[in-house]
């Protein structure tokens, strides 16, 4: 091998300073393998109690994984950080060039620290760091067009990860988001906003480092089997073909797709924007995440006439995907799938989270609807269901926050509504907007008691449903220990930033197996005690930052609305969540 | 034997080609890679996939000063590192910047056609084809 792995590599930049340092970590990779693991160490070691999130002390830790080039589907990068949205926990994760781009440009991890006053962006080529000012394109609020200017500066094309903020990072949205590659994001949290308040408007990344591994003979060989199931396994079909816009249609029929602000579980006009209607009218270009052959993102071409000038037209290409059809689609009654993606659109260009958007948007035209707020707080706009054109007025004035109500509606709904009333339908699960799932219980548990607050986190919607379509009532304590083991297990993949989607093909076999290529010799036992290890810190720090199992109030609404599981009883949530608490502190 | 990219509208941009074309030389990474994946100026206008077009009069080769590079018999050419001075005219003189470059050994990385990339296709945006039909 041309040189020793890189991985435990971590680049430190010190915004304040303007300078930057690398220092060899096998410390924490050896222990902790990469990505999740690493990232929440670096987090409890970087940032200091109770520190502001929108402050310099807050860090921002960018973390790859073991497997990351070279393994197909290890291409996750993992960010952590203190969420200015939920003041506690921020962890994100982002696909795209970002993780091959951080390996190989050497490193296994970034954290980044301080503030800079001057607005910058980050250019990391290899072992090079520099600062360059960003002055001309702050306040540029199209990420597209920060990108279009970053790409065409900077060096390593083909090579590259552009990461970059819009307006709602500049602007402190709390749920702003990190865009990459145009498509790919770290969506949840606020990690645009920790960019925005660091003034930090792109990190561009590139590199080509060749990295070692054990036995290249048996590495082309696990290399051979994980491709090969990859691209003929049923397990990625869904993703390969539809998308994961693909669950639109059965979460509608299984009465689990929330509807107008979950006063309902089914849409009626669900089949104009689900999957296979996208696909049939829309669909104009697939794209994969570096190293991954299934190309799940799905982006519709949307052509559309000017007003103002005939034979005129434009054509943008917009991403789709399960959740923001979900938030900004049946969640604000919108059946019309040109104005979902009008929507979308305007959301990946001021870069802001898609679900917390959507939903802060249907607690508001539902508080309008309660007189809970006025014309006078949303500076005339009457929200309705199914009005995509308010909902754009609606988003850009988020964006700028003119007045008190559209600042509160910029922290989501959990503040707005402590504000402005409301909390009974204000859906917001440890300070996130919900997921789009009102599947059972499970779903709703394992969001408010998953680390980060994320369906991801332990996939309880999909607990749900395989318990309905099994017959099966589970009992609390089954329910909380399905919960947590898989939160666990996920720990283990998170680390290796394998992509969930790809779950069912990194087995704990194959990880042990995939392993030992790049030099790690683990058994069962040990993945298992890594899993429990990295949870339990991610637990730390939410207790050091004032999370609580104890005072969690969750939105009644959903106990009154029906999930696919039947009406949700609050003692068995209840009892769930006093079995959970009871595995943490075991 | 060629290389040909069938149709680079059905590019992902996953670069597994890219991926295996450095594992086939026994590193793993890209900085082997004799081939390259690139978006067409943003991810939403698509990629360009750009490979050697295996020339029949292979302009790397007339501009080699050390005859590093020579052309083989079906297009394109064959290097000999030990020949190489690493001065770079041959990446200078493919227009398509198909001639790739390893920062280790200051020298070029040229594709020899051996269609291993096009086996890690998933999409058949890549395909090993015989004779003339290959330069397209």
């Amino acid at each position: 091998m041309k040189q020793p792995d890189p991985l435990s590599r971590v680049l430190y930049i010190d915004l304040t300073s303007k300078r930057f340092w690398v220092r060899q970590r096998d410390d924490l990779f050896s222990r902790y393998l990469g990505g999740s693991g690493v990232a929440t160490q670096l987090l409890l070691e970087e940032c200091p109690p109770g520190c502001d999130p929108l402050g310099a002390d807050n860090p921002i830790i960018l973390a790859v994984g073991p497997l990351t080039g070279l393994y197909p589907l290890a291409s996750k990068t993992i960010a952590m950080f203190k969420s200015p949205h939920t003041h506690n926990l921020g962890e994100s994760h982002c696909g795209g060039r970002s993780a091959i781009s951080i390996r190989l440009a050497g490193y296994g991890a970034i954290v980044i620290k301080g503030a800079s006053r001057l607005p910058l962006y980050i250019a990391i080529h290899g072992n090079e760091v520099y600062f360059r000012n960003a002055a001309s394109i702050w306040g540029l609020e199209n990420s597209f067009t920060v990108g279009r200017v970053l790409r065409d500066n900077e060096p390593g094309s083909g090579l590259r990860s552009i990461m970059r903020i819009g307006a709602a990072g500049e602007k402190l949205v709390t749920y702003s988001s990190v865009v990459t590659e145009s498509y790919r994001h770290f969506g949840r949290l606020g990690l645009g906003a920790v960019f925005g308040s660091k003034k930090i408007k792109g990190i561009v990344i590139s590199g080509k480092h060749s990295l070692p591994v054990s036995d290249i003979k048996a590495y082309r060989q696990s290399y051979d089997e994980i491709y090969q199931t990859a691209v003929t396994s049923p397990l990625m079909k869904k993703y390969h073909d539809l998308g994961t816009a693909e669950n639109v249609l059965p979460l509608n029929s299984l009465n689990g797709f929330p509807t107008m602000n979950l006063t309902s579980t089914q849409f009626k006009e669900a089949a104009n924007i689900s999957g296979e209607a996208f696909a049939e009218r829309y669909l104009g270009r697939r794209l994969a995440c570096s190293h991954c052959p299934v190309g799940c993102i799905h982006i519709a071409a949307l052509r559309e006439p000017y007003a103002d000038e005939a034979y005129f037209y434009k054509t943008d290409m917009i991403c789709y995907d399960y959740e923001p059809i979900y938030s900004l689609g049946s969640m604000l009654g919108i059946g019309d799938a040109t104005a979902f993606l009008k929507l979308m659109e305007q959301i990946e260009i001021f870069c802001i989270d898609a679900m917390s958007t959507g939903v802060v948007l249907a607690w508001a035209t539902e508080a309008q609807q309660h007189k809970l707020i006025s014309t006078e707080h949303t500076l005339g706009l009457e929200l309705k269901w199914g009005d995509a054109g308010t909902y754009m007025k609606a988003l850009r004035l988020i964006i700028n926050q003119p007045n008190q109500f559209y600042q509160a509606l910029a922290k989501g709904v959990e503040y707005a509504s402590s504000i402005y009333g409301g909390r009974e339908f204000a859906l917001s699960f440890g300070g996130n907007e919900m997921p789009g799932y009102h599947t059972g219980a499970a779903a709703h548990v394992g969001v408010v008691a998953g680390t980060r607050h994320s369906h991801l986190d332990n996939a309880g919607y999909s607990l749900d449903q395989k318990a309905l379509s099994k017959g099966q009532n589970l009992t609390p304590q089954e329910m909380a220990e399905s919960l947590v083991a898989e939160e666990r297990w996920r720990q283990v993949l998170s680390s290796l930033v394998v992509c969930f989607f790809a779950r069912g093909i990194y087995t704990p076999e194959k990880v042990i197996s995939t392993l030992k290529s790049a030099g790690f010799f683990l058994s069962l036992h040990h993945l298992d005690a890594i899993g429990r290890e990295i949870y339990q810190a991610k637990y730390r720090f939410k207790m050091q930052e004032g999370f609580s199992l104890d005072n969690l109030k969750l939105p009644s609404r959903i106990y009154e609305t029906p999930s696919s599981s039947g009406k949700i009883d609050p003692d068995y949530v209840r009892a769930c969540l006093t079995h959970i608490k009871k595995i943490i502190q075991e | 034997m060629k290389l040909m990219v069938t149709d680079s509208q059905r590019c992902v941009g996953c670069q597994l080609c890219m991926f295996a074309c450095s594992r086939r030389q026994g590193e793993v990474g890209l900085s082997e890679a004799c081939l390259g994946v690139r978006s067409i100026g943003g991810m939403e206008k698509g990629f360009s996939v750009i490979i050697c077009r295996a020339c029949p009069d292979p302009p790397c080769a007339r501009v080699c000063p050390n005859q590093a590079l020579t052309p083989r018999q079906d297009g394109g050419v064959r290097f000999n590192p030990d020949q190489c001075i690493g001065c770079r005219n041959c990446q200078k003189a493919c227009l398509i910047g198909a001639v790739y470059w390893d920062d280790d050994t200051q020298k070029p990385e040229i594709c020899i056609h051996c269609g291993y990339c096009a086996r890690f296709c998933p999409h058949g945006v890549l395909k090993l084809v015989d004779g003339e039909g290959a330069v397209k």
